[in-house]
This record gives C-alpha cells, structure tokens and sequence, in this order.
C-alpha cells in the first residue's frame, strides 16, 4: 500500500503496540538543553537508573547562556546553577557530544543538531523543547516532549504514543523574490490557524518546498507547531543529502552509500492518501507580518491591523479585541505605518548562515533608524558566527549600527538578559508573539530576517521589495 | 504519581481561547531545577499587577483583582474550565506542574495543544474535552451560580453536576484510563517490554550502523 513519508518513519519506529493503538516508539537522538532536563535526571536519580543508550544523547546549553560578555560568565546566579546542572549531569551520565556554554560549537540545539549532522534522515529525534519539529526538514520524524517523557527516553529509549492523523501543505508555484519561507509559513499558519495541525503531522511539499534550501525547510518546519502540529516534514531530496555530507556526525564511505540507498527512499509515495490537504499559492504570496498575540495574528505587510467589528464569531473578536489592546494597536492601520523600537535577529526559527546573510544584504551600506533603540543580531550557533565573520556579515552589522552577539536562544523567550521592556515594540525573526515572550508587556512581530532588517532601517515595517 | 478515580471540586473559568504556556507559567520561572513550587506563579503575569522574579514573596505582592482566579467566590477551585486550543506553545511542563501545584485536578476545555495535553497525563491533571456547545453552557452555568461545582468520574467517564441533573460523557485512551485511574509509572510499565526493545534495538542498529 503506498504510504506517506510518516507512515514510513512510523513504522520504522515501533517496538510494539497495544490493542488500542498506543506504540512504543524507538528514539534514535536525543537532544538534551538546561531547562527542561533537570527533573528529568534527577527522576533517573531517584530510581536509580541509567541511561538506556548515552550515544543517542546530544546537549548543549543555550536558553539561559548570556549572549555578550562571555568572559564574565553567567551572572544571573539562578541561570548559572541550571546551566552547571547540566554540566554535571552530563558528567554523571554521559553524551555522545556535549556542547557547554562557551564551546567554540554550542549554540540553540535546534541549530547545531543538523549542524553536526547530529540529526540525519529516517531519525526519530526528541527533544524537551516544542520546536523540535525543526529537524523534521531532514525526513526525521522529530517532535517536543515534556520532562517527563525526556526522563521516559533517558530510562528506556522509548516513547509511549499514539501515531498522529497526516496532513499535507502543498506549496504550489515559486516564491516570489523578497518573500521567504518564514513568509510562507506565517501565511500557512494564517490560514489554518494555530490549531490548524493539531493531532497531526504536517509534511510540507510541492514545487515553493522543493526550492527551498535545507535552512529554509528548517525555519518552515520549526513553525509547524505554531501550526498546533507536533511534527512537520519533508521529504529527502538532492539538498537534504548535500546539506548533511561532511558533517561531524554524518556517516562516510560505504555506510554512506548505505545510508543515502536508504534516505533516498524517505519520501512519500506518489499515490499516497493524506487525512487532510491543505494547498497554498506561494507565487501570490507577499511579505508577512503579524500583527496580534498569536501566530495566526498574520497580513501582509500590504495590509492594514484588521478591525474586530468584522468579525462575526465572538469568541474570536474577543481574541481581537485583547489582542489590538496588548499591542497598542488601532484598527485599520497600515502596517507600514506601525513603528518600532527594537529588532531581534535570530533564535531556532531564523539564526542560520542564510538568514544572516539575508538580513546583511538588507543592511549593507545603511543604518538603523534613529527611533530603534537595539538591533541586534544573534546567530544560532558559534560555527554560524564563525562562518558570518569569514563572510564579513558581522562588519556589515555593526556599521549599519546592530549589535552583534553571542549564539543562544536570546530574546525569543528572554530568558537571559536579552528582553523587551513593557510597551516596547520589536520586529522580531522568532517564532512566538504571545503576551510577555519576550518579556513582560513587550510588543512582538513575528518577520523574516529580510522583514526586520528593513524595519530597523526604517524604524517601521517596510516592504523589503520596495527598499531603496 | 497520584491516582485519579472521582473528584468533586469547585469550577473556576478562564474565559479565553489559545491560552498558551507563555501565560500559564512565564519563562522567568523555569529556571528553576525542581519540579514543585510553581503554584504561586501560575499565570503570574494575569495575576499579579508588579512583575514576578523567582524568589519573590508573592504573598506579598499586589493582585490583579480582575482576573478571575483572584475573585473571592472562586478561591478554592480544582477544576479549571477553558476555552479552545488551551495549553499551545512550548513543551515545558512546567505548565501542568503549575496547575498541579495551584490545586488544579482536571481541566475542562474543547480542545488543548497536544505537547500539553500529553504534559497532563504524565502528573495526574485531567484534562477533560468536552463538545464546544457543553463548555458554553458550563460556563454559563459557572457564572449563574456560585459556588458552582462538578463531579469527574473517571471509571464512568462522566463529568456531572452535583446534584445529576447535568451530565456529560467524554472520551479517553483506554491505556491513559488506566494509568490514571491506578497512578501509574509509565516508566515502569515500559521497563516491561525492555527485551523488546533490546531486541528491536540490536536490529536497528545493525541495520543503520551510522546510528
């Protein structure tokens, strides 16, 4: 029977299952951060267990690491003891690699798992962070879990699921130029709203798919569970498998040729059947903005901040209503004409060589508007930072007037010291507008790096295709 | 963990959709390296007027009158009823310890984000999906009536006015059942099934040796 590229990672992962349906599911990588890891040892601890399989497990620290002054360590002292935590856990129990603050090749764990080649085609990957669906775009099957099921991978190397409905995003056409993949996703995520995928697993295809490179597939993939969906995919082409030779992790010679016979089949069958289709016009699609406290708060940057008073369903004008309060926004104004006061560049979603390099060439030879107070640019790992100094990125950055950082997590969820002051508002590459993510009363719009860049040029949004 | 089988308890409701774990318990509190103690920070940016720091006495701090968990009529509430798409956003579980924490035993709602929702099982929270139409009219009726409490049966599957003159059924995994309703270490019960997995183990990475 033909089946789809998750029913082909499904089965390949299931130990056994029960009468109604529950699976265990074999883990094959485990990615491993300071926040969500701690009770999850200390349970192994109690129970006087071990790691079923310390090979499968990769860490680092990056949601609480500062991201300047590295020489002056960790000073928030909280912070500090939870990322020591980690240390001497992984001390305790081991790790087939370990990325510490400070590592030449820490960084978000979402950015140095392909990076290393720590996450390959036909993996189950887990970690205890929800945009795990990120490694998804390598036709791994990969997915969020709580501390508990990170304490249940560590103890049996399992987890105890049901398999999800399947859904395809077909993208039909060719992106137009000035619109990226974060674009596209915002616009699916408009579309099918932020419970859209809820119970499924969403696999991204059609030609706008085909086209992106490996970092784009990631930042669509890594937004799947905006979309409510656990896990998004696509399949293994030509990219997939350029991306991933070479690196650390990867294999090499005839396990190679082994391994690629078998990735090669990780796509879904041309006749396969979806529980759902959703298809999309990538060709039409412009510039994103979102303008509310949730993902699917998402227009153009050709439109206008929506009016409740259209709305007809209550409970979503009631959404509206709050929403437009929180941001301090009026109806019916053009987003062009909402300014801001600070930008964020980086986290899981768009941190990566590409999206530098995107944001430089918007940036190159201007400077940030008087009115922004901070630009800054954080790359998702040492090894981008590296790289986009190789490049001359970061000279390009600070003439324009952006700061330049260390790798971490940063202001997407401000765990550090990187955070929004209440009322400020930020043109943000993150994933998450929610109320207070970025710290308490701060004002968040979701854009691609291109999108922020122009708006810290212009100290408001902008479309980037119409910058001079 | 604790068993679940029957509780009655007092109905608090948060009358909003996609409630998200940025709210339930912001991410200033998850520093923390224990898995208690988040009670007094459940959404600690609703309830609360000043900004919240770990280590505050938050006994001491200035309270949002107008958010409904601080109303006096529902001090005391076990059971939290909401809204669509309840628990969306990030994986920590920090959001059902926090429930767990406040006194919260089950969660009724029409939907929840599913990292959550599995989140609830793992801590003996219930959360409960009933119709969109039924929450409507419990919210009503929460508002009509103070003091206005129900009874979860978990064996039955019922959740029920007091006095039965309303009663709703809803749905569980026959397995979630019965871990609930028996306290059970999932753990523990996959340790049963360890020469399976060793057996599957060995084949997988015999036969994807870059494993």
């Amino acid at each position: 029977m033909a089946r789809t590229l998750y029913d082909k990672l499904w089965d390949s992962h299931v130990v056994r299952e029960e009468p109604d349906g529950t699976a265990l599911l074999y883990i094959d990588r485990h990615l491993v951060h300071e926040v969500t890891s701690p009770q999850a040892y200390e349970g192994l601890k109690l129970a006087g267990r071990k790691p079923w399989r310390v090979a499968s497990v990769v860490a680092t620290a990056d949601h609480n690491t500062p991201t300047k002054d590295w020489d002056k360590g960790i000073a928030d002292p909280i912070s500090r003891t939870q990322v020591e935590t980690l240390d001497a856990n992984i001390r305790e129990f081991g790790a087939k690699a370990y990325f510490p603050f400070l590592d030449r090749r820490q960084g978000i764990v979402h950015v140095i798992g392909p990076e290393q080649g720590a996450t390959l085609p036909g993996m189950t990957v887990v970690c205890g962070d929800s945009h795990t669906s990120t490694h998804g775009a390598f036709a791994a099957l990969a997915f969020g879990i709580g501390t508990s099921e990170v304490e249940h991978v560590l103890a049996t190397q399992c987890l105890m699921m049901k398999k999800a409905r399947s859904m395809l995003v077909r993208c039909d056409g060719r992106l137009p130029a000035g619109v990226t993949s974060k674009d596209l996703v915002l616009a699916v995520i408009g579309k099918i709203g932020t419970a859209g995928g809820t119970g499924y697993a969403i696999e991204f295809g059609g030609d706008a798919v085909r086209a992106l490179s490996m970092e784009a597939r990631m930042t669509m993939c890594n937004m799947a569970i905006e979309a409510g969906a656990r896990s998004g995919l696509v399949g293994v082409d030509e990219r997939t498998l350029d991306y991933v030779r070479g690196r650390t992790f990867a294999p090499t010679g005839e396990r190679w040729d082994r391994a690629e016979a078998q990735w090669r089949t990780l796509v879904s069958d041309p006749d396969a059947v979806f529980d759902a289709t959703v298809v999309i016009d990538a060709a039409t699609l412009a510039p994103q903005v979102t303008w509310g406290t949730s993902p699917e708060m998402v227009t153009s940057v050709e439109g206008c901040v929506p009016d409740p008073e259209k709305e007809r369903d209550s409970t979503r004008r009631d959404d509206m209503v709050r929403a437009l309060a929180y941001m301090g926004l009026v109806p019916n104004t053009p987003m062009t004409a909402v300014h801001i006061d600070k930008v964020f560049i980086g986290s899981c979603t768009n941190s990566r060589i590409e999206d530098l390099r995107a944001a430089a060439a918007v940036a190159r030879g201007r400077r940030v508007a008087r009115n922004v107070k901070l630009a800054m640019v954080v790359p998702g790992s040492g090894l981008v930072k590296k790289q986009a100094e190789a490049e001359g990125l970061d000279a390009i950055f600070r003439d324009a007037g952006f700061e330049w950082r260390e790798p971490g997590c940063s202001m997407c969820l401000a765990m550090n010291d990187d955070r929004l002051e209440p009322g400020e508002r930020c043109a943000s590459t993150s994933n998450r507008n929610f109320e207070g993510r970025q710290g308490a009363g701060g004002r968040t719009h979701l854009v691609s790096p291109a999108m922020a860049a122009a708006a810290a040029i212009a100290g408001h949004f902008v479309d980037v295709r119409r910058l001079h | 963990m604790q068993p679940f089988r029957v509780h009655t308890g007092l109905v608090v409701p948060l009358d909003r959709a996609n409630v998200d774990t940025d709210a339930i318990i912001p991410k200033q509190f998850l520093k923390s390296i224990k898995r208690s103690g988040f009670g007094p920070n459940l959404f600690d940016e609703w309830r609360y007027l000043d900004h919240g720091e770990p280590g505050m006495n938050n006994a001491k701090r200035p309270l949002n009158v107008d958010f409904v968990l601080n109303a006096p009529r529902y001090q005391g509430a076990s059971i939290l009823l909401a809204r669509r798409n309840f628990g969306c956003g990030s994986s920590r579980e920090h959001a059902p310890w926090a429930l767990y924490d406040y006194g919260f035993r089950a969660l009724i709602a029409p939907s929840y984000a599913d990292i959550f929702h599995n989140n609830c099982y793992k801590n003996g929270l219930l959360p409960i999906v009933l119709q969109e139409s039924e929450v409507d009219r419990l919210f009503a009726d929460t508002a009509a009536f103070p003091g206005f409490k129900l009874t979860i049966d978990l064996e039955r599957q019922t959740v029920a006015t007091v006095d039965g003159a309303l009663a709703y059924g809803f749905a569980i995994d026959p397995s979630r059942k019965h871990r609930l309703l028996n306290g059970l270490d999932d753990i523990g019960l996959t340790l049963q099934h360890a020469e399976a997995i060793r057996a599957f183990e060995a084949k997988r990475l015999a036969d994807n040796p870059w494993l």
